[in-house]
């Protein structure tokens, strides 16, 4: 019988008793077996057990992609915990917020980052731990500060037994919401491994497949990307993000990679490069998601990699992933993101709940057993997210993105029903930018929209009434820098005398040029 | 006959700050910062670090050499152009 996992941490379980010594990782210039991965997460887990973290306790990951991202990953869920990836790029104001909204008990983080802790256990009173990755170990660190290196070292190997059933939290992702403040899609061990089993199934994965991940691992597309590698029990060639293409291209063609995850931005910057002197024949598939691929990017993709099978795709963190187009039809449709992924169902409804057919526009809804749990301590959000489904007790996810479906059933976006932007893949909410916009001393208005942009899917605008003089477009985008994610910052910032406003006093974005 | 490498440190530190951090106090980080570990830069920006770099030291850098360990911090960066230089010059 084939091998069922129940929970998220059986994924390199089961392969570190299956083949120990197979090549799981390749990150930070080493190369670890699945066994020594395993053994790894163990002495984490172990350690978190006797710093007395807990089942169902949350575990802030605030790392880069790196190998003890992924051992704390795979650590905190045999510890019973749920594991809360934040962006390596997070401001320590946001960080803190999550920290204080999951009341996160334990949380890693690097040495780079160490700053952020001054006095961080004293406002945070669930936090029992800080593990920090990244320093030669065995030296002196603030008090209740661990090193990663000594956990790994000290820790014990053996197994810890599991507490959770695959009911409980597995991961927490936080994702920008309308009203500003970052939620938390909670994920269960269920959720994650239906979802991961359904694309590699489309995908086609075995075990000789060797992935190249360059997307963070707080982004549930470069999360899915380690826990799908090691459901297949294949290798995953770990890089810490996309900044030096041709380095990365030398990565794809030294490790044999089969598969690349990509975003546009991604695809457009191999486009530009010369890809004569790389030999990238063990390459079998490329996937985008985030934002559709320029019809003329996909003509020059499939040139500059024949015999790759490009997969289009669609997804909202509320269900992990939720169409793909299959390879064969993207030239029948190329503005198409498919159909739903396999094991699910999706369709389209009006405003009254009535379901509606070809050719019409209407909002995305999502059923199946990767549609999540719901939002962290936000009943009221999750309540307007996650509708009642046909059975008691079942729930169904609406997309909040209007859709249309052709006659043979492949579904096409149409646009968002919220002022969400999403760009270069990732959610913007413009309150949150605008909130830390209005926190510059001489701003007096602000309003941040999404402009079309055929990389990035959508570019960030921020328009800035001052109040007075002083204040230049770069000391806006410098605060911004300072307080926001990378892929949060405008791409473009217009000071103006006054913004145009609705009867009722408010910003009337929708006039804005 | 290249441009001479001295201050290659503080011009670099200069363009990062003013052109890509877009700050006001200079280059608040190590030398040896890791870009990829700090999310300094991205990889936009390394663009316009390379543009800059052939321009100010008047080097020619291919697609190739655009690498972490060429580019990946201030110190490295600087290496990197001496080395250029120096074999430009030999």
């Amino acid at each position: 019988m084939d091998f069922q996992p129940r929970l998220v941490q059986n994924v390199l379980e089961h392969n570190a008793d299956l083949h120990p010594d197979k090549t799981a990782l390749i990150a930070d210039g080493q190369r670890l077996s699945y066994d020594t991965l395993e053994q790894h997460a163990n002495a984490f887990a172990n350690t978190l057990i006797q710093h007395g973290v807990k089942r169902g306790d949350r575990v802030v990951l605030f790392l880069p992609n790196s190998v003890p991202m992924v051992v704390a990953i795979f650590g905190t869920l045999k510890a019973g915990a749920a594991f809360v990836a934040v962006n390596p790029t997070t401001k320590q104001d946001k960080l803190e917020y999550i920290l204080s909204n999951c009341r996160a008990s334990a949380m890693v983080t690097w040495s780079a980052k160490q700053a952020y802790l001054d006095g961080l256990s004293q406002s945070m009173p669930d936090l029992r731990l800080i593990v920090v990755g990244g320093t030669a170990g065995g030296q002196e660190l603030q008090q209740d500060v661990v090193a990663f290196e000594d956990m790994i070292r000290s820790g014990s190997a053996k197994r810890p037994q599991a507490t959770s059933i695959d009911l409980d939290l597995a991961c927490l992702v936080y994702t920008s919401g309308s009203t500003g403040e970052p939620k938390g899609v909670m994920t269960a061990h269920a959720n994650m491994l239906f979802a991961a089993r359904s694309i590699a199934e489309y995908l086609e994965n075995t075990e000789d497949d060797i992935v190249l991940n360059v997307l963070p691992l707080s982004f549930d597309y470069g999360l899915y990307q380690l826990i799908m590698t090691f459901s297949f029990g294949g290798t995953l060639v770990l890089e810490k993000g996309f900044t030096y293409p041709a380095y990365i291209l030398e990565r794809l063609q030294a490790e044999r990679v089969t598969g690349f995850p990509g975003v546009p931005t991604i695809f457009a910057a191999l486009l530009s490069i010369d890809l004569q002197d790389h030999d990238l024949s063990s390459l079998r598939y490329l996937t985008n998601t985030a934002a559709a691929l320029p019809p003329a990017h996909i003509l020059q993709l499939r040139a500059k990699f024949p015999g790759v099978q490009i997969y289009s795709m669609y997804g909202l963190t509320e269900t992990k992933r939720t169409l793909y187009l299959p390879p064969d039809q993207l030239d029948v449709r190329p503005d198409s993101v498919g159909i739903a992924i396999p094991g699910t169902e999706v369709w389209i409804e009006d405003e009254t709940g009535h379901r509606m057919g070809p050719g019409e526009i209407g909002e995305l809804i999502v059923r199946g057993r990767h549609v999540m749990l719901g939002y962290w301590g936000d009943a009221e959000a999750s309540e307007a997210r996650y509708a009642p489904g046909p059975f008691p007790g079942e729930r169904v996810c609406r997309t909040g993105d209007l859709f249309r479906m052709d006659s043979e059933g492949y579904f096409y976006f149409v646009g968002r029903t919220d002022d969400i932007i999403k760009s270069r893949g990732e959610k913007v909410a413009p309150k949150e930018v605008e909130e830390v916009i209005y926190r510059l001393k001489g701003v007096r208005e602000a309003a941040v929209v999404g402009f079309d942009d055929p990389v990035m899917g959508q570019g960030i605008r921020a328009y800035v009434v001052l109040d007075g003089q002083g204040l230049q477009e770069k000391d806006i985008l410098s605060h911004c820098r300072a307080h926001l994610e990378s892929f949060m910052v405008p791409n473009d910032v217009q000071i103006c005398e006054t913004l145009p406003k609705t009867s009722s006093g408010k910003i009337a974005k929708k006039e804005l040029p | 006959m290249t441009r001479p490498m001295d201050q290659v440190e503080d011009k670099l530190k200069g363009f990062i700050a003013e052109e890509i951090l877009f700050s006001r106090d200079g280059f608040n980080y190590p030398d040896d910062a890791s870009f990829l570990d700090t999310g300094i830069v991205d990889s936009m920006s390394i663009m316009e670090i390379v543009l800059f770099a052939q321009q100010a030291f008047d080097i020619d850098i291919e697609d190739r050499e655009i690498t972490p360990d060429n580019f990946d911090s201030i110190t490295k960066i600087a290496a990197f152009l001496r080395r250029k230089a120096a074999e430009s010059n030999g």
